[in-house]
């Protein structure tokens, strides 16, 4: 206990890192995944947009860099990119950005699939009306599925909160980084188990709010 | 001036996977649908109804033939020019497929923003429409807080916004019950009368085309094998398929299960009268048998009405001697439609309802 009372600047320090890092990789990964669900959903058979070249090319892409394990992942693809991009292939916002990315494509996958699960009649209704394709996709498709969205976008960010334990290795800082130097290697268990708290009462609230949200935007 | 008329109408499909033959969905149509009209088109599922219907607001593109409505070939036009057209048709589904995360005002909004009508204008029209489905204490709601009858009035209204000159119904009251179905009909007939608004109504119930269709077109295998006026149809339908659907309705000529229930009832010879409005006269018949002096009673049949005029098959058992039957029979025929319903033994010999 004395040992996390002398630790508690490193503690909540972790605490904002880990914040950071969410919300940093959430605003990327919201973005960027978004994006490619959006493009994979418009241009899949029978799609708003169809189109069988950018559909491949999406589908690979995501196929490609989405088995691909978190912590292979940081060192193999996003350190470099992240050098080449932020100028820096260590610390907290190149943690911050491999996160995002590694999570844009679960992100494109789990868009897709809820935009896919909007009725097709209710699609064919606004075409009657003589909508275009942009129009149904804001203002049709986009809305029906926002309900399911957001809670999909909650499940991420619960994701996003586990990755960050690893960006421990490429020097993100961190609740997960924290426990493992201060708790688990040096036999501390009180510490180790202080953060794990605060990553479950993370987790919790993000996910009490994603419920909440849901809720009033599904009016159930 | 036909309002909508297919000439030569087809589409096909691509079949599924390699090798598969491609699929004709409709298959060179051709119909003529005049302004006011209630047009009916029946067929069973997979018949291509909706396929057609959806030729009609090129929702589909026709694989060959032309399509004009309003006076314009649709089949020439560029996707851009397609969504005004589509934006002056309005169209009702089965599934209702109203929008779910809006209320049931901006449900009927939707097509209006489209149009780019002004917000003025926009919540004085849905206050009218809703007053006119009878739904204005429910602007406020959501899909789901409806009854199935009230989402189709929704989408009723919704289709009417614009004005259009034309409603497509696709199996608009199928997924509704027989109470909630007479409601919808009566509400779509009250379109076509107060607003003038030709509506092309499809379906597989016939109770449907009885009720508020003025034409009818038959469909079986992508085809149309038979169209004309409602009254036409039903009183003297021409193809198998049509017979089936008016049987489903009018009790006709016995079929042969039915022929031999009646045989094992009733004593005599059965035949069969066919009434139409204004051709034949019931009177005159049993008149014609009673002077014959010959002992009859109806076993089966009835009289029905459609759009205000009436017509009927009735079933009689006729006793008495062969001869003088024969001879009634004669008389009769020479003003009335008369069948004599075969023996079992010539039933036995495969003949088809």
């Amino acid at each position: 206990m004395d040992r996390l009372v002398e630790l508690a600047p490193e503690f909540w320090k972790a605490a904002v890192e880990t914040l950071y890092m969410t919300a940093f990789a959430l605003i990327m990964a919201g973005l960027l995944g978004t994006l490619i669900g959006v493009g994979l959903y418009i241009t899949r058979r029978g799609g708003l947009l169809q189109n069988r070249v950018v559909n491949g090319v999406l589908e690979l892409l995501v196929n490609f860099f989405r088995p691909i394990p978190f912590v292979i992942f940081i060192a193999a693809i996003s350190q470099p990119l992240s050098r080449a991009i932020l100028g820096i292939g260590i610390g907290i916002n190149a943690g911050a950005f491999g996160i995002g990315l590694a999570a844009s494509f679960a992100i494109a996958r789990i868009v897709e699939q809820h935009l896919v699960s909007v009725p097709p009649g209710i699609i064919e209704a606004a075409r009657a009306m003589g909508a275009g394709p942009w129009r149904i996709l804001f203002t049709v498709v986009i809305p029906e599925s926002l309900g399911p969205l957001i809670l999909g976008y909650t499940f991420v960010v619960v994701a996003l909160i586990d990755m960050t334990a690893m960006a421990g290795l490429i020097g993100g800082g961190g609740l997960g980084a924290f426990a493992q130097i201060y708790g688990f290697r040096q036999f501390s268990p009180v510490v180790m188990w202080a953060a794990i708290i605060l990553i479950v009462l993370f987790v919790h609230l993000v996910q009490l709010l994603g419920t909440r949200l849901a809720r009033v935007v599904m009016r159930r | 001036m036909a309002i909508v008329s297919l000439h030569g109408v087809t589409k096909t499909y691509p079949g599924r996977g390699r090798d598969s033959a491609e699929v004709t969905a409709v298959d060179d149509v051709t119909l003529e649908i005049e302004q006011g009209d209630v047009f009916g088109i029946i067929g069973y599922s997979g018949a291509g109804k909706s396929t057609l219907v959806r030729l009609i607001n090129a929702l589909e593109p026709a694989t060959a033939g032309r399509i004009v409505v309003d006076g314009v070939d649709i089949t020439l036009l560029r996707e851009r020019r397609l969504r005004a057209v589509r934006g002056g048709i309005g169209m009702v589904f089965q599934q209702f497929n109203l929008f779910s995360s809006r209320t049931v005002r901006a449900n009927i909004a939707y097509p209006l923003k489209l149009a780019g009508w002004s917000k003025a204008d926009i919540d004085q029209r849905v206050s009218e429409l809703l007053r006119f489905v009878g739904l204005s204490d429910k602007a406020r709601a959501y899909p789901e807080q409806l009854s199935g009858g009230q989402k189709q009035r929704v989408g009723i209204a919704r289709a009417l916004a614009t004005r259009p000159a034309i409603l497509l119904a696709d199996e608009a009251t199928s997924a509704l019950d027989p109470q909630t179905t007479h409601e919808v009909l009566e509400l779509l007939g009250r379109v076509n009368r107060e607003q003038g608004v030709t509506i092309v109504v499809i379906t597989h119930e016939m109770d449907v085309i009885q009720t508020i269709a003025t034409k009818v077109a038959v469909m079986e295998g992508g085809r149309v094998i038979e169209q004309g006026d409602v009254f036409e149809v039903f009183s003297r339908p021409q193809n198998p398929a049509s017979q089936r659907f008016v049987g489903t309705v009018i009790k006709g000529i016995p079929s042969p299960a039915e022929r031999a229930a009646l045989r094992a009832r009733h004593d005599g010879r059965l035949v069969t009268f066919s009434f139409r409005d204004g051709d034949s006269s019931q009177a005159q018949v049993f008149l014609d048998l009673a002077k014959a002096g010959l002992d009859f009673e109806l076993v089966y049949g009835g009289i029905n009405d459609i759009r205000g005029r009436a017509f009927g098959h009735l079933t009689l058992a006729i006793r008495g001697a062969d001869a003088d039957v024969d001879a009634a029979l004669r008389t009769i025929g020479v003003h009335a439609d008369v069948t004599e319903l075969a023996d079992d033994a010539d039933l036995a010999n495969g003949e088809v309802r």
